[in-house]
């Protein structure tokens, strides 16, 4: 634990929490982004949930936010214990959202975009878990067969599903982490049909 | 009426149906309450009393493992339905398939918080790297230190507990005889002391010395070691000379000597 040095103002001394903190969490340190809530607690003290409070508050006004996912997915908590958010994972993610024109920015097409849309919102209909081959056949509807495979294989790999022994898949690390699954389905549901 | 029981192989045919319904049920994400639980399970018991033989009893057990499986996913499905996030699959799915693909991706755009990833090389990591690099030895160098020496299982010597600092460099007769004294100090009147009280020590390291010793002790014949299995206790008892046992039929009586044994002794000494 770090005891704050008397000469320190309050300021200065979340000021060089966040610093760490951004490091911390900006910088990939293991195969997955993000930081768990136990290491932050041992790198920035007990507390950590204040300085990532902070560090929100700053961050709001570059359209970036703290994002906190807990490990009971189904139902988080509303006012976390601190033992919920040790087990926490914490990563940056964008506040706000991104236009059609930035996605090309970020490395994605707009038929691989509404690919991982298209599987993610059937996966989330099926109660998160669906056989690859029926999001193969969904997909092959729009997309060439071999793009459908390449897709799925992609966003496997990058931590959207996970996929089983038996060729299952499931909500990945990365799909609770980046995607409000509730609105998705609420903005298919809502969206007008041509 | 009686039901005409059928041969052993047709119930396990149907026992592999039972199997293969479940699997499927699975693999194809299908509703799991198609599944009708108490009809399957009524059918492995029917044909339970039957099955003899380890194969039998197997294909009985991973029958009643499947059934569990569906069981579960009929506890996940009602919990999803449950859950705010439930939405008519039918609907979406018809909705995923009837919109353009532009409507899809602006769609996920709205929903999608992407995470912010950095990879950065800055100059004090590269010239830690670099100072790295430099005290680092080439790999044949390296490669070549790293022999290992393939070596058999072997019991542990007097001269290894020396170098561990178990046995003192001392002679072993003297250490030998100090120890069968104390034995006879502590027996007293009574002519026997708890094993574990005798070779029991402050430190666990000091006890594994005691009783390394004790065991020569009674080999050499300076003590006897009474044992009574039933109330699981072991007393030591000194002899007065030392006896020979040329003509004895020996045998071996190990004792476990665990930091957890000791423990207890020493809890059950303090209470």
């Amino acid at each position: 634990m770090e005891a704050r040095p008397r000469s320190l103002t309050r300021k200065t001394y979340y000021a060089m929490k966040m610093k760490r903190a951004v490091h911390l969490l900006f910088y990939k340190r293991h195969r997955e982004p993000g930081v768990k809530g136990w290491e932050l607690r041992r790198r920035l003290g007990p507390d950590y949930p204040k300085v990532l409070n902070l560090l929100d508050d700053y961050l709001e006004k570059l359209d970036l936010a703290v994002k906190t996912v807990f490990e009971e997915e189904a139902s988080p908590p509303e006012k976390p214990r601190l033992d919920q958010l040790d087990k926490a994972r914490f990563y940056v993610t964008l506040r706000g959202s991104l236009t059609p024109r930035e996605t090309k920015l970020v490395g994605w097409r707009i038929d691989d975009l509404a690919a991982l849309a298209v599987s993610l919102g059937y996966l989330i209909s099926k109660g998160g878990k669906a056989p690859r081959k029926d999001l193969e056949n969904l997909l092959r509807v729009k997309l060439p067969g071999w793009r459908a495979d390449l897709n799925l294989s992609r966003f496997v790999r990058s931590g959207y599903f996970i996929e089983d022994e038996n060729s299952q898949l499931y909500l990945g690390w990365r799909t609770r982490a980046e995607v409000d699954q509730k609105r998705l389905i609420n903005l298919f549901l809502e969206a007008e049909q041509a | 009426m009686a039901v005409a029981k059928k041969p052993k192989r047709l119930a396990k045919e149907e026992l592999r149906r039972i199997i293969e319904l479940c699997q499927s049920v699975e693999a194809k994400g299908l509703n799991p309450f198609l599944v009708e639980v108490e009809d399957l399970i009524s059918i492995v018991k029917e044909y339970f009393p039957d099955w003899k033989n380890p194969e039998e009893l197997a294909l009985d057990a991973e029958t009643l493992n499947q059934i569990a499986s569906v069981i579960k996913m009929q506890s996940e499905w009602i919990k999803h339905r449950a859950t705010s996030l439930y939405r008519d699959p039918f609907l979406i799915e018809e909705k995923l398939r009837s919109l353009p693909v532009e409507t899809l991706a602006d769609l996920f755009l709205q929903a999608w918080r992407p995470i912010v990833e950095m990879e950065q090389v800055t100059i004090p990591s590269l010239s830690e790297a670099l100072m790295y690099w430099d005290g680092l030895a080439p790999l044949d160098e390296r490669w070549r230190r790293a022999v290992f020496v393939l070596s058999e299982t072997e019991a542990t010597t007097r001269e290894d507990l020396i170098r561990q600092g178990i046995l003192s460099s001392e002679t072993f007769s003297v250490e030998l005889e100090r120890l069968w004294d104390e034995l006879k100090e502590a027996t007293g009147e009574k002519g026997r002391i708890g094993y574990w009280d005798f070779i029991g020590a402050e430190t666990y390291e000091e006890t594994v010395r005691r009783a390394y010793l004790t065991s020569f002790l009674v080999t050499y014949g300076y003590a006897t070691l009474e044992v009574h299995p039933l109330e699981e206790r072991i007393f030591m008892k000194p002899n007065k000379k030392p006896v020979s046992k040329e003509d004895a039929q020996f045998f071996s009586f190990p004792i476990s000597i665990s930091p957890e044994e000791w423990m207890r002794w020493r809890q059950g000494r303090e209470a």
